[in-house]
This record gives structure tokens, sequence and C-alpha cells, in this order.
């Protein structure tokens, strides 16, 4: 029975490690502008031969 | 004659993100010959390169910067997406070599690396996102650059070595994105890192919520074998560990507030909420440590968590916009100061009494002043709301604010920026009101008042009621009703429901200040106009015609040669004809300020003042008149005329069904017979000052009064009155201070606005009754002592969520079912 003291404990730290990178992101900056980033992902990286002769 | 080249726009099947601006490359394309830059119809000087149409060298320039560095991509994510070049005057940016300039203007240096923002009005699609992300492709010292979208910021980090702010400055320009500095950039403290505190506290909050909930399952099982006892106990100590940093931090800011409005003898929202945080969280640490239950601490941190994100929901609305923008923001940050017979850029915090400036065509004057040479006419629709042009002749006193529309003028100053007539206006006490930030709604702290003193009761009677059967169950139904008791579904109602209501008007480029305005809307009951730029539209005008009727011939001619000036007026008379193409044209000249004249078509054609034309001053002063004259006879003469907004008498009568109505104009009488049907009570010719008087004057009448205006002249007025609307064709851009901005386009909702924002406090008075009647259930337990966790932990989340549901459904189906609807108030 006393395994579940030894999970939870564990479980918690697992929840630690998501709340610390929760706060990563947004020191990051990531949740000052979200809107942006749904237009940048559009972007492609290298425009292809085809694009220039548009 | 001159080739027109039609050319097809550039089609990309890649290119999936047209959708943003398809609208206006809509009105683009319908035209004749498209600019391949900025998709504006070229007239007719159409400048063509490797085959492609320009419609004036800027934008020729800017293609040949970006084909040149490989940064044609820029064509392919957006249909036509740059921005015209014509009309641009190329600002001088020397100021930008002052170090003290430079230093103010920075947000961060190494020595070898800095990091700077700008505020570029231009961007405006998805291609400029992308151009301004690879700036670095044109200048190798722009080391990274990014870009915020919604704020029309863009932070570029450059290393000192390869670039100055100033040459930085001046290619950004180049490429069509003049960033917009002021004086309010010199004087800004250095604003602090976003407030990310507030996302922490909801992380911690959602962190301890989920694991307290957890934790607290076997007590919602009613686990209860004697072996489980040490697990009940381990669980007990690991959930008030877990609940102390939401009460202590996410929290804090609640008991913080409590506190302050109590010390202030004020019952705000805070205080209920406190004494249920506190109640529960006592209790809950009595019965844990005590071995006698398992406490509330699940409920705890599920009210902190979902009053954080309520709070989340009504703060994400508006942040985009910038309300408070006083004069700072609307003047330039430096001016040509004159010395020993050279102009040196001096920034406006330095200039001094008797310095001399020059101003040119189209700059603003920065600072009261006295004319010393040059022939002044002065715009100052900036700043009174008159749209005539001014004349001043030497000696005498031009006022800061004013945009010089002619050649160079000298002037010598006599007040400091900051002392001018414009600044002082700003400066008055009336501003100083209420600049303290509201965030918690009024009607929700005179709810809070009421409720407090409730709850306070119910609970004495409980305590009254069970003391002499038994101390300890008094004692427990006691906390009971204060924990069940607590509004946590009424301090979630408003930042919900008026949030909603706030993100869902957002949308349709209505912005509110903040969640307050609706409920001061809601109560306006006298709504006063201001004139220019507010019920008559910049864009549209209209040009009368009298005289001796022109043919089409005639009208052709007419349209040739305006074309050919770049004068608002001939843009204007231009603009209400319908050619193809221009005749041939020779011998034109243009005199500044009177007119314009050549051989058209074989006909000498003259357009222009009267004093061009019949050589004598306009008698009719309150007009903007073209007069026509062709092969030295006179023909006619355009009036101008502006032309009021789409809808404005209708807005007006349904106004009217609610509220006074009256306009406030800076403008001269003239068009006071044709206002009178609509305004009973007009007001013209008023100073700034005598508007924010007359606002003050209604008010000591009893009268809750909405300001509608637009500009700087009205900053006075809009401040003093209970809601400042600003109308405005371009929110992004000049907006002075003010509690709601209503984009021009949607100028036919604004008798809806009031009716919505009504409704929405009706709604919330809905949920209060159903909260209340949670609350009841919850209390008819509490009172008998017989309140379990479980009982709290359902009922708690279950009345805040039905509450928010409701709030937010009602208050999105009120803007979707009415929007158009022209009934908005049936007649009486």
């Amino acid at each position: 029975m006393y395994i579940i003291l030894f999970l939870i404990i564990i479980s918690l730290c697992i929840a630690l490690g998501f709340l610390l990178a929760f706060f990563w992101a947004v020191k990051d900056g990531q949740y000052e502008d979200d809107y942006t980033p749904a237009m940048r992902i559009l972007f492609e990286d290298q425009k292809t031969e085809e694009n220039d002769n548009n | 004659m001159i080739k027109i080249i039609f050319i097809l726009p550039h089609l990309c099947d890649s290119c999936t993100m047209n959708q943003i601006s398809s609208d206006s490359y809509l009105r683009k394309t319908s035209g004749q010959t498209n600019c391949c830059h900025c998709g504006d119809i070229c007239d007719t000087d159409v400048i063509v390169l490797e085959g492609k149409p320009f419609c004036c060298e800027g934008c020729k320039l800017v293609y040949t910067i970006l084909n040149e560095n490989g940064l044609d991509n820029f064509y392919n994510l957006e249909k036509l997406p740059g921005v015209s070049q014509k009309n641009r005057t190329s600002e001088n940016y020397a100021y930008l070599d002052d170090p003290d300039t430079i230093a103010k203007l920075i947000d961060f240096t190494d020595g070898t690396q800095t990091r700077i923002h700008f505020l570029l009005p231009d961007i405006h699609c998805v291609a400029c996102i992308w151009l301004l992300e690879n700036l670095y492709q044109l200048h190798k010292g722009v080391i990274r650059s990014r870009v915020d979208f919604l704020k029309k910021e863009t932070s570029i980090t450059f290393s000192n070595q390869d670039i100055t702010l100033r040459q930085l400055v001046e290619l950004l320009s180049k490429i069509g994105y003049p960033p917009r500095v002021n004086l309010n950039d010199l004087d800004k403290e250095k604003m602090p890192a976003v407030n990310r505190s507030f996302y922490y506290k909801i992380g911690v909050a959602g962190f301890a919520f989920g694991n307290i909930m957890l934790l607290s399952f076997p007590e919602y099982l009613g686990v209860n074998i004697s072996e489980s006892q040490d697990f009940i106990l381990f669980f007990g100590y690991l959930n008030i560990l877990l609940s102390l940093p939401v009460v202590f931090y996410s929290g804090w800011d609640y008991l913080r507030s409590a506190w302050l409005g109590l010390k202030q003898k004020q019952l705000n929202i805070d205080v209920p909420v406190s004494l249920g945080i506190l109640a529960i969280f006592l209790r809950s640490l009595y019965e844990i440590l005590s071995h006698s239950g398992a406490g509330y601490l699940d409920s705890l941190a599920g009210l902190i968590f979902f009053l954080l994100i309520g709070k989340w929901f009504q703060k994400n609305t508006y942040s985009r916009i910038s309300f408070d923008r006083d004069y700072k923001s609307y003047f330039p940050i430096s001016s040509m100061l004159k010395k020993e017979n050279r102009e040196i850029p001096v920034t406006l915090d330095k200039i001094k009494i008797g310095d001399t400036l020059c101003i040119r065509h189209g700059e603003l004057i920065p600072a009261d002043s006295v004319l010393v040479s040059g022939e002044a006419k002065i715009d100052y629709s900036f700043v009174t709301g008159e749209s005539d042009y001014v004349k001043k002749l030497k000696g005498d006193q031009l006022y800061a604010g004013g945009r010089q529309m002619g050649g160079l003028i000298e002037l010598a100053v006599v007040k400091k920026v900051s002392n001018s007539y414009l600044t002082q206006l700003w400066n008055e006490d009336t501003f100083e009101k209420e600049r303290s930030i509201h965030t918690v709604s009024r009607l929700a702290n005179k709810v809070a008042g009421v409720f407090t003193v409730l709850i306070l009761l119910v609970a004495s009677a409980t305590l009254i009621y069970w003391l002499p059967v038994d101390t300890a169950k008094a004692v427990n139904a006691f906390t009971a009703v204060l924990i069940i008791a607590c509004p946590c579904a009424v301090a979630l109602s408003i930042p919900f429901t008026f949030g909603n209501l706030v993100r869902v008007l957002a949308k349709q480029n209505i912005y509110f200040k903040n969640i307050n305005v609706i409920e001061s809307l809601a109560k306006v009951d006298h709504i006063v106009f201001d004139k220019t730029g507010t019920i008559t539209s910049s864009k549209d005008s209209e040009m009368d015609y009298k005289g001796e009727p022109l043919s089409e011939r005639e009208k052709h001619m007419v349209y040739t040669l305006t074309s050919h000036s770049a004068h608002p007026l001939s843009q204007k008379l231009k603009s209400t004809f319908d050619f193809e193409k221009p005749l041939t044209l020779s011998n034109y000249q243009e005199i500044k300020g009177q007119g314009i004249s050549a051989k058209v078509d074989g006909h000498d054609l003259r357009i222009g003042s009267a004093v061009f034309i019949l050589k004598k001053t306009d008698k009719d002063s309150v007009k903007q008149n073209l007069f026509i004259e062709i092969d030295g006879q006179y023909k006619g003469a355009y009036t101008y005329q502006a032309q009021y907004r789409k809808g404005l008498a209708k807005v007006i009568s349904m106004l009217k069904k609610r509220a006074k109505v009256s306009l406030l104009s800076g403008d001269n009488d003239r068009e006071k017979d044709k206002l009178s049907p609509l305004f009973t009570n007009q007001f013209f010719n008023r100073k700034p000052a005598e508007k924010l008087a007359h606002i003050k004057q209604l008010q000591d009448q009893g009268d809750r009064v909405a300001m509608i205006g637009d500009g700087l002249n009205d900053a006075g007025a809009l401040s003093q009155s209970e809601v400042g609307i600003v109308v405005t064709e371009q929110a992004s851009n000049f907006t002075p201070a003010c509690d709601l901005i209503l984009d021009a386009r949607q100028f036919e909702l604004l008798p809806q606005l009031i009716r919505w924002s009504e409704q929405s406090i009706q709604i919330v008075y809905v949920t209060y009754v159903i909260a209340l009647l949670y609350n009841v259930i919850g209390l008819s337990y509490a009172v008998q002592g017989l309140l379990s966790p479980v009982i709290a932990a359902i009922l708690m989340p279950l009345s805040s969520v039905t509450v928010v549901l409701i709030g937010v459904g009602l208050s999105g189906w009120i803007v979707y079912r009415n929007k158009g609807s022209d009934q908005v108030y049936p007649g009486p």
C-alpha cells in the first residue's frame, strides 16, 4: 500500500515539471503575442524555382 | 500619348493567405493599371520597370531594393502587399545621431548590440511580417527582427558596428515602413517587462487545483479503511502545502484589495471573496490539523483558479490599442533649428524660448511662436476642428499643433513645448481625474456591499441559533455559511459577460478601454457629437459645380489638368470624374497656394482660387471654391463640401429616442441649416476649452454625457464626459485618450452599442439570480451544519460554470442577433 506514497510523490514531481515548463514558456514571452506566430508559420523557408516563375 | 499596360496581378498557387486584405485587394484591382508594388491605380505617369508598372518612383525604388536583395518573395506572400509611396515626405532623421536621443529610444544595449522596438503603422499583412523579419538579408547590421502584428511593432536587434540607429530607421522608411518616433518615446519611463506574474499566478493556481483535487479523491469516494488513515493524513498535509502558494501568492491580490478597501471603509467585491477564501482556508487548516476532517482546500484552489481565469478573460481583450495617448504622441520628436544660417535638427525637449525654427510644408508647429518670415497657411483642424486653413502674417502668433500648408516659414519660439496652448489643455486638472485604473466594476462593488452584509447576517443568525445547542456545531455551521456563500459566481459574472461583449465587439473594430465603459455607456442620456471628422467623413466628399454647364470635353480637360497636381483639392476634383485616360497637355504650371494652368488639347485651361482666376479675393470665405477658366473665359466654380457619414440621419433619429442629442463643433456654422433637421441643439466655433466647459455644464445639469469626437481638439471634452468615444478611420493611427474607439465603418452601430451595454447589464443581473439560487441550496445545507466537502466541491464550481456559460453565451448572442437590426429602439 505504501507504494502509493511513492507514486504520489512521483506524480507531483512530474506535475511540478510541467509547471516549470509553463513558467519557462511565460518567461520566454510566449504569452505576449499570440497572433503573429500563427501567421509566421505560413512562410516557406526557401522559395522554390516555381515560385520565381509566377 | 501615354501607354497603359494591363498586367495580371501576381498570382501564386502557394499563396493561401490573401484573406487578410482581400477586400482592399478587390478595391485595388477593379480599376485600370495597378501599381505592381502597392496596387494603387496608376494615374498618368506610369513608370515601367521590367514590364511591371509602378505608380510612383517610391514604389519602384522599394521594388528594386527588394529584388536586388532576393526578397521578391514579398510579392508572392500577398497580392500587391506594398504601401503606396506616393505623397510620402522624406523625414530628416538627423536627430537620431544624437547620443542622448538614442539612449532614450533604445530598449537595451551592451555596447556592441542594441535592441530597440519601433511602431510601424504601415504593417498590414503577412508579407509585411515576412519582409520585416527578413531585414537581416537587406543589411548585415541587423541581427534579428521580430514583428508583433497586432501592436504593429517590430523589435530589432542590431550590431552597433555595422549600422547606426539613424541608418536603421532610414532603411525601414526606404522600404516603406517609416517608424513613428514621437515625443512620447523620449519621455517614456523604460517600460517594465510585460507583467508576467499574472500568468505565473494562474499557473500556480491551476497546478495546485489539479493536484489537490487528485489528493481529495479518497474523500469524494468515501474511502474509509482504517489502515488508510495514514494516507488521509498525508494527503491532508500535502494539500495544505499545495494550498499555501495558492492563497498567499495567487490569491494575494484579492486579500490585499479587500484590506485596502476596508481601510477606506469600502465594501468592494473582494471583501466577500476574501472572507470566503479565509474562511475556507482556516476551517480546512483546523480540520486537517485536528484530524477531524478533510477540509475544503480543493474548492479553495478551484475558486481562486476560476477567479484568475475570469480576470485574464477580461484583461486579455484590449491590450493592443493604446487608450492613454496624450499630446506627446502627436508631436514629432524633432524640429529644424536655425542657427547661424545653418539648420540643425534638435529634439523638441531642447527647444528654448527665442529659438528660430524652420517649418516646411506639412510639418507640425511644435511650440507657440511668432511668425518671422514666410507665408504661413496653417491647418488648425488638429487643434480646433476648424477645417479651413488660416492665413497668418509676419508677427502673428502661431499656436502649437497647427500644420503648415505652404512653403517654408521661420518662427521664433515664445513658449516652451510643454507650456504651449495645446499642452496646457492636456494638463488641465480634469485630465488628472480618475487616471487610476478601475479594473473592478462599480456594479460588482455595489452588489458586493449588499452581499457581504447579507452573508454576515445569515452566518451570525446560524451561529446564534446553534450556540446554545452545540458549540462545535455552531462554529462548524458558521464557517460553512461563509464558505458556501463566497460570491465566486458574482465575482465571475461581470468579467465574463462584459469581457465577452468587449471581445466580440473588438472583432468588429469597436474597442472598449475597459469593462467599466459598458456600465457608463448604458446610463448615458445626452449624446454630444463633434462635427469635422466625426459626422463628416474625411474620405468621402462632394464637389458641387455652379456656373455655365461644362461639356463632356471640357470636363475631360479639367480631369486632365487636375490629375497633374498633387494638391488635395485637385485630387478631390479629379476623383469626381471617371475618364479612362487624360488628354494631351503642355505648358503645365503650378503657382503654390493659387492654382494650376496648362494648354490642354489645344485650349488654355486655368483652375484655381478666386485671386488666381478672377483677380479678386473670394467673398465666399466659408467655402473652398475652385474656379475654372477656359481660353480666358470664366466658366464656373466647384465647391468642396464634406460628406456626412453613411446612415447619419438614422443613427441620430435612433439615438433621439433614448437621449438628448446635440452638436458641438469647433468649425464655423456654414452647415448649420443643413444640420438643423438632425440636431436641435447646435453649437459652433467652440474652442477646445469651451467644449470642455460645455460638457461640464451639461453634467452640472445632471446629464450623463457621451462625447463623440475624432481628435485632439476634443481631448478635453472626451475626457470630461462620462464616455468619450472616438470615431476613427484608422484605429491603429491617431486616437487620443478616450474610453471607446469606434471604427468609422461601424458608425451606424452606435445606437446598438448603447443597447448592447444595457442588455449585458441585464444579463449580469440574470446570472446574479442564478448564483443566488445555488447559494440558497448550499446555504440550506450549511445552516444545518451538514455541508460536506463533496457538496462544496460540486456546488461551487457548478454555480461558477453556469454563470460563466450564461454570461458568455447571452452576451455573444445579443450582438449577433441584434446586428444590423433597425428596430433597436422601438418608438414610444
